[in-house]
C-alpha cells in the first residue's frame, strides 16, 4: 500500500494535465468531475497509505522513502525524484487532500456559472499536485519545485478573473512579495548546500546536527534564510500585505490556498528542516517573536474590516502567527495539531463566507448583509461552530484543544516565556471578539435584503462535514487534566521530537482556564458591542481618535503605506531615470555601429571593374608585403 | 660563352613588367586597353616561370609557360567576343559606364 | 648572353611603357608586339629557346593578331582618340603607380634577401616536349579543353542575331 504513495500527487497532476489539454472541449459537468474527482481519488490513495503507515512500525526512523528516479546530476548535487513518508508529511496530506476535496466538490457549484470552469479546476488540481510535492519531496530542491509551482498556481488563480486589472494586480503583489521570501529561500538552499554537500532531507539533518554545534553562526544563519522564506510563503510580518489582497480571488481559492494549506507551507518547511532550527537559539526566537508579533497585529487589523474576506485573511495571517509561535518554542507537534484544526474551521470559514457571497450576488460587506440566521440556516450553524473553533470556545471545538496546546507550550517550554504566553492570550481576546463580530453584524439582526439563491447540496454538504471536523477534530488529542488521548504526538513522534517539559499538571489547568477565560471574553465582548443596535461602537468610530483608529486597523496598520514609500516610489523613481536604458543602450550600439557602416560599405560596391581590380592589387601587395615582413 | 644571366635580374624584370601591366589595368578606361594590360601581366608571370625553370635547368617553366599561353589564348578570345558583345550594345567602349552590378 | 639579356629587358621594359600609355589603341598594340619580341629574346638568352619560339609564333603571331583585327572591327575613329585625351589625365596615373610601385619593391625585398643562382644550361625544345607529354600530358589534354571552350564561348557571345547575347538587352 505505501507502493501507491507516487499516485498522491500524481493523480491531481493527470487531472490538471487532462483539463489542460482537454478542457474547452469537454462539457462542462466533466471538468468538474475530472477536477474534484482527480482529488478525491488522491484522498482515497492517501487514507490507504495512512493506513499502511500507522501499522508499519518496522520502519526505519519512521520514515518511508520511494524514490522515483534522479532528476538531475550537476556538480555533485543529485537531487531525486522522491517522496518521503513520515508521520508529518503524512498528517499534512491527509488534510490537504481530504479539505482539498472537499473545497473542489464546493466548488463544482460555487463556479458553476463562471466561464472559465475548466480552467479553474485545471489550476486548482495544478495546486494541489504542487502542494503535494511540495509536503512529500524528501530533498529540498523537489520541495522548492512544489514551492514554486504553489506560488505560480496561488498567481494564476487569484488573477483568476483577469479581466478586472484590480486582480491582475492583487495576484501580482501576491507574487512579488512571496518572491522576496523565495529569494531569501533559494539563498538559504544554496547555503547549505555550500556548506554540508547535500539537500536531501535526512541527509542533511543528519549531517547538520553531526557538524555544527548548538548556537553556530552557520546554523542560525541558514535557519534565519529558511525563515525568510517561509514567511514570504506564509504572510507573516514582515511579508504579510499580499494576503488580504489575495481575497480577490475566488472565495475556494481562497479557502484552498489561503488558509488551509499554501500559507501553511512555511510552517511545514520549519518543522521539517526542525533540527536546523534547534541548533540555533536565535532562529528559534525569532520565529517565536515573528508569530506572537504577527497574530498581535492581524488581530487588530481584523477588527478594522468590513469586508467579509478580508476579516478571515487576518485572521489566517494571525492564526499561523500561533503556529509559528508553537514553532519557535519547539512545539513541533502543536504547530502541526493547530495547522489541522485550523484547516478543518478556516476552510469552512471561508466556505460558509462564499456561501454568502453566492447567495448575495457578490456582496462583500458584513454591514449590508443581515439576519442571515434565518436565511441561510445551515451556513450559519457551520459558520458559528466554525467561529467557535477558531476563536477557541471550550471543551467542544477542535480549536480549543489546538491553541490550548500552543499556549501551555508557549508558557511552560524552555524556550517559551511568559511575554509570548501573554501576547498568545490577548491575541486568543482578539479573536474572539473578530469572529463574533462578524457573526453577530452578519447572521444576526434583521436581514438587509432578499437571497438572490439559495446554496445547494454540494456546497453545503462540505459545510456540514467540515463544521463536524471543527468541533470532534479535537478530540485526538488532549491535555492531560481533560483525559489524556494523545493519538496524534503518538504518531508525530515517530517523526517529530517531543517537547523535553511539561508543566505539572497543576499550571496546565490554570493555563486552560485562562484560555478560555480569554476567548469567552473576547465573544462576550462582541456580544456587547455588536449584537443589537451597535450604539457604543457607532459612538466611538464617530469620534476622531476612533476614526483614525479604524483607519489604522482598515489598512493592515499601515504596512502598505510604509512599503510603498519605502520601496515602491523609489524604484520607481530610478525606473524613470532610467527610462532610457542604460544597458539598452549598450547593446544598440552595437546595431547603430554596423547601421552607420552600411553606406561606408555600400559605396565600396560601386559596379566599376577597375575599382575592384584596385582592390584585389591592394590585396595582392598586403599579401605580400605580409610575406616580406 | 658570354657570361651567363642571373635569373634575380630576370625576375626583376618580370615584375616591372608586371608593375607596368597593373598600371595599365588600373588607370585606363578603354576595355581593350585594359585586356591589353592583362595580356601584359601574364606575360610578365610566364617570365617568371621561365627564369625560374631556366635557373634550375629543367623543362618544366617552359611548360608552365606553354600552359599559360593556352590560357591566355582562350581567354583574349572570350574576353575580345564580350568587349565587341558590349560595344554593340552601347556604343562605348567605357569600362566605367558597365556598373549595374553597384549597390 | 648578359649583354643580349640587358639589351632587350630595356628595350621589353621601354615598350611596354609605351604601349600602355598611348592613345591610339593600334599604336599600343604595335608597340606591345615590339615588347612581346624583345621578351622573346630574353628567353632566349635564359637558355630556353622553345619558350622565346613560342612567344613569338602564339603571342605576338597569334594573340596580338586578334586584337589587331578585334579594333579593325571596332573601327575606333579619331573620336575614340579624343576622348582617351579627355580619360588620361595625369592625377590618373598617380593612385595606381603608388600600388605598383609597392607592389615591386616589396618584391625587390624579397629577391634581394636570398638571390637565386644563374642560368645553368639551355633547355631544348626535345626536352621541353618529352615532359610535356610524359609528366605533363594531362595538362596538355585539359588545356585543349580549355581551348575549346573558350571557342565555343568565343562564337557563342560572339554572335549577332538569334541566340547568344544577341537578343537580350
Amino acid at each position: 500500500m505505501l507502493r501507491l504513495l507516487w499516485l498522491v500527487p500524481a493523480l491531481p497532476l493527470a487531472g490538471f494535465l487532462i483539463l489542460v489539454i482537454l478542457g474547452r472541449s469537454l462539457p462542462k459537468r466533466w471538468a468538474g468531475v475530472i477536477g474534484a474527482g482527480s482529488v478525491g481519488l488522491s484522498a482515497l490513495v492517501t487514507f490507504a497509505v495512512a493506513g499502511s503507515y500507522v501499522g508499519a512500525t518496522a520502519l526505519p526512523d519512521g520514515i518511508f522513502v520511494q524514490r522515483l528516479w534522479t532528476w538531475w546530476t550537476v556538480a555533485g548535487l543529485h537531487p531525486e525524484i522522491a517522496f518521503r513518508l513520515d508521520a508529518l508529511s503524512l498528517v499534512m496530506i491527509l488534510v490537504v487532500t481530504g479539505v482539498g476535496f472537499l473545497i473542489h466538490l464546493y466548488s463544482t457549484e460555487f463556479m458553476a456559472d463562471d466561464e472559465g470552469y475548466a480552467r479553474f479546476f485545471a489550476y486548482m488540481n495544478l495546486f494541489v499536485a504542487s502542494m503535494l510535492v511540495l509536503l512529500l519531496a524528501s530533498n529540498l530542491v523537489l520541495l522548492l519545485l512544489g514551492w514554486e509551482g504553489v506560488g505560480l498556481c496561488s498567481y494564476l488563480l487569484i488573477g483568476f478573473w483577469y479581466q478586472d486589472p484590480d486582480n491582475g494586480h492583487a495576484a501580482r503583489k501576491a507574487f512579488v512579495v512571496t518572491r522576496v521570501g523565495d529569494v531569501a529561500l533559494t539563498i538559504g538552499l544554496f547555503f547549505l548546500f555550500h556548506h554540508l554537500g547535500t539537500l536531501d532531507v535526512h541527509e542533511l539533518m543528519t549531517r547538520a546536527s553531526a557538524q555544527w554545534t548548538v548556537g553556530s553562526g552557520l546554523a542560525t544563519t541558514a535557519a534565519l534564510l529558511l525563515l525568510g522564506g517561509a514567511v514570504g510563503k506564509s504572510a507573516q510580518l514582515p511579508l504579510q500585505t499580499w494576503l488580504p489582497d489575495a481575497m480577490a480571488g475566488p472565495t475556494p481559492v481562497s479557502a484552498l490556498i489561503h488558509a488551509a494549506t499554501m500559507v501553511t507551507a512555511g510552517v511545514y518547511l520549519i518543522a521539517r528542516t526542525h533540527v536546523l532550527f534547534a541548533l540555533s537559539p536565535t532562529a528559534m526566537h525569532v520565529v517565536a517573536i515573528v508569530g506572537t508579533l504577527t497574530l498581535l497585529m492581524a488581530g487588530i487589523a481584523a477588527l478594522g474590516q468590513r469586508d467579509i474576506k478580508r476579516v478571515l485573511a487576518y485572521s489566517t495571517i494571525s492564526q499561523i502567527g500561533y503556529m509559528f509561535l508553537a514553532l519557535g518554542v519547539g512545539a513541533w507537534s502543536a504547530a502541526i495539531f493547530h495547522f489541522m484544526t485550523h484547516a478543518f474551521f478556516k476552510a469552512l470559514l471561508f466556505l460558509g463566507a462564499g456561501a454568502i457571497i453566492h447567495s448575495l450576488h457578490h456582496e462583500h460587506d458584513i454591514y449590508k448583509m443581515g439576519g442571515l440566521r434565518k436565511q441561510l440556516p445551515t451556513t450559519f450553524w457551520t459558520f458559528v461552530a466554525a467561529s467557535g473553533a477558531l476563536a477557541g470556545f471550550p471543551l467542544v471545538t477542535a480549536g480549543f484543544y489546538s491553541k490550548d496546546m500552543i499556549l501551555g507550550s508557549a508558557f511552560s517550554s524552555p524556550m517559551g516565556g511568559v511575554w509570548l504566553w501573554l501576547g498568545g492570550l490577548v491575541g486568543a481576546f482578539l479573536t474572539g471578539l473578530y469572529i463574533f463580530r462578524v457573526v453577530f453584524v452578519a447572521f444576526y439582526g434583521e436581514p438587509e435584503r432578499e437571497l438572490e439563491r439559495t446554496p445547494g447540496g454540494l456546497i453545503r454538504g462540505p459545510l456540514i462535514v467540515l463544521g463536524i471536523l471543527s468541533i470532534v477534530g479535537g478530540f485526538i488529542e488532549m491535555p492531560g487534566t481533560l483525559g489524556g488521548v494523545h493519538i496524534l504526538t503518538g504518531l508525530l513522534h515517530r517523526t517529530l521530537p517531543a517537547l523535553p517539559e511539561h508543566a505539572a499538571t497543576g499550571t496546565e489547568a490554570w493555563l486552560e482556564i485562562a484560555a478560555s477565560l480569554a476567548s469567552l471574553a473576547g465573544i462576550g465582548l462582541a456580544w456587547a458591542l455588536f449584537y443589537g443596535r451597535r450604539a457604543t461602537v457607532e459612538g466611538f468610530v464617530a469620534r476622531p481618535t476612533g476614526a483614525a483608529l479604524r483607519r489604522f486597523a482598515h489598512s493592515g496598520l499601515g504596512f502598505d503605506w510604509l512599503y510603498d514609500t519605502l520601496l515602491v516610489r523609489p524604484y520607481v523613481w530610478l525606473a524613470r531615470i532610467n527610462r532610457r536604458d542604460v544597458v539598452d543602450r549598450v547593446v544598440r550600439f552595437i546595431g547603430d555601429v554596423c547601421l552607420a557602416l552600411n553606406p561606408a560599405l555600400a559605396a565600396m560596391q560601386n559596379g566599376r571593374v577597375r575599382w575592384y581590380a584596385a582592390g584585389v592589387v591592394f590585396g595582392a601587395v598586403l599579401l605580400v608585403g605580409l610575406v616580406v615582413f | 660563352m658570354t657570361a651567363t644571366v642571373p635569373v634575380s635580374y630576370a625576375l626583376f624584370l618580370a615584375i616591372l613588367l608586371f608593375g607596368i601591366g597593373t598600371v595599365g589595368l588600373l588607370s585606363r578606361r578603354n576595355m581593350l586597353f585594359m585586356l591589353l594590360s592583362i595580356e601584359v601581366m601574364l606575360n610578365a608571370a610566364g617570365l617568371a616561370f621561365v627564369a625560374a625553370g631556366a635557373r634550375w635547368a629543367q623543362p618544366d617553366g617552359q611548360v608552365m609557360f606553354f600552359f599559360i599561353l593556352a590560357m591566355a589564348a582562350a581567354e583574349v578570345a572570350v574576353g575580345l567576343a564580350l568587349v565587341l558583345r558590349l560595344y554593340h550594345q552601347r556604343e562605348t567602349l567605357d569600362a566605367d559606364a558597365a556598373d549595374e552590378l553597384k549597390g | 648572353m648578359l649583354i643580349a639579356f640587358y639589351v632587350a629587358g630595356a628595350l621589353a621594359l621601354l615598350a611596354t611603357v609605351l604601349a600602355v600609355t598611348r592613345r591610339s589603341a593600334v599604336h599600343a598594340l604595335l608597340y606591345l608586339i615590339v615588347s612581346l619580341l624583345s621578351v622573346a629574346v630574353t628567353f632566349y638568352t635564359l637558355g630556353a629557346p622553345f619558350a622565346a619560339a613560342l612567344e613569338v609564333i602564339v603571342y605576338a603571331g597569334a594573340i596580338m593578331v586578334l586584337f589587331v583585327f578585334v579594333v579593325m572591327l571596332l573601327n575606333l575613329g579619331p573620336k575614340a582618340e579624343e576622348q582617351e585625351k579627355e580619360w588620361l589625365r595625369l592625377g590618373v596615373w598617380i593612385g595606381p603607380a603608388t600600388l605598383a610601385t609597392i607592389l615591386v619593391l616589396e618584391v625587390l625585398v624579397l629577391l634581394l634577401a636570398s638571390p637565386a643562382g644563374s642560368v645553368a644550361e639551355r633547355v631544348g625544345p626535345a626536352d621541353v616536349g618529352a615532359a610535356l607529354y610524359g609528366r605533363y600530358v594531362l595538362g596538355v589534354e585539359l588545356a585543349s579543353f580549355l581551348l575549346l571552350a573558350g571557342l565555343v564561348g568565343a562564337y557563342h557571345v560572339g554572335r549577332l542575331g538569334k541566340g547568344g547575347a544577341g537578343e537580350s538587352a
